[in-house]
């Protein structure tokens, strides 16, 4: 069984990694999580993001859940915002395309231009 | 919707909009029926519009935030022969009583039984996304019950670690798939 010890644990961990967070530059992404997005498969892109984030240790990025975009039929939608960047939309996103992302977009800065909705509507 | 859990996350949203500051997701299972119950504590409905709640077709503009979710999770309750009923009490007339329940009855052998699916997922991502509300978790089985309260991990995590940490996200989510065993997920 999971032990409320080891909860008690991450408590110590997090009292130094604190202050790090702070200091770096906030990349916020952002899941489209209402009616229309969950039914078009948004929560395992979501979970995806999530581990991902959390597997690489990105203190630098949070992972937040928004409402309707309002392009329905382009869920999910994931949206992208760095510091002094435009913001970045990902269309039709499924947990597949979710690595690229990280890896290009968020880790080395450079948007996967293919899942965006200039290249998708286009 | 292809699981019954995604209705529960997107249901349980309401609850947030409506302000509460505890969200209970009960699921109460035997070898014909499943049971689901959401009861919060927030603002509530009045009368009229707890009416009007459930028919997609009389959403105005005014009553749009509820939306969807609701009718589709009573749709896929009444095609198993299940039931949905919602009661609610206002903040208008009780501060201190207020809140919604919605329970939905589903027969699990009827072919249109929607499965349950991932609830793990959805039980750690309502966490994820509202790390300020408790909620409580529980699921009883046959033979067996998965639960989680989070008022019982933020009393350990104090106010030095939001429930939306990674970390604390991994030990949710492990800890549940733990309760359920491998033949579950």
């Amino acid at each position: 069984m999971k032990s409320l010890e080891e909860l008690a644990a991450i408590r110590e961990r997090m009292k130094n990694k604190v202050a790090l967070r702070e200091a770096s530059g906030e990349i916020r992404i952002v899941v489209g999580m209402a009616t229309c997005g969950i039914a078009a498969g948004a929560r395992p892109v979501l979970n995806a993001l999530v581990e991902a984030v959390s597997k690489e240790k990105l203190d630098n990025v949070t992972v937040t859940q928004t409402g309707c975009i309002g392009m329905c039929r382009l869920e999910p939608i994931v949206e992208v915002f760095v510091p002094d960047q435009e913001r970045v939309t990902y269309v039709k996103m499924t947990p597949e395309k979710v690595p690229e992302v990280i890896e290009q977009h968020i880790k080395g800065g450079k948007p996967v231009v293919k899942y965006t909705i200039g290249a998708v509507e286009a | 919707m292809k699981e019954l859990s995604l209705n529960i996350l997107d249901v349980a949203k309401n609850s947030v909009k409506a302000e509460a500051s505890l969200i209970e997701i009960e699921i109460e299972e035997t070898t014909e029926t499943l049971l689901i119950r959401i009861r919060d504590n927030g603002y509530g409905m009045e009368q009229d519009f707890l009416e009007r709640v459930l028919d997609p077709f009389s959403t105005t503009r005014t009553t749009r935030k509820v939306g969807l979710g609701l009718p589709l999770l009573k749709l896929a309750a009444e095609q198993t022969g299940g039931t949905l009923t919602i009661s609610s009490v206002p903040k208008r007339l009780s501060p201190d009583g207020c809140g919604t329940t919605v329970e939905a009855l589903f027969y699990k052998n009827h072919m249109d039984f929607t499965p349950l699916g991932d609830i793990v997922s959805t039980v750690t991502l309502l966490i994820q996304g509202n790390p300020d509300i408790d909620f409580r978790f529980v699921h009883t089985m046959p033979d067996r019950t998965a639960e989680l309260d989070t008022r019982e991990l933020r009393a350990v995590l104090g106010d030095d670690v939001p429930l939306s940490d990674y970390e604390v996200l991994a030990w949710i989510t492990d800890s549940l798939r733990e309760q359920y065993g491998p033949d579950r997920i």
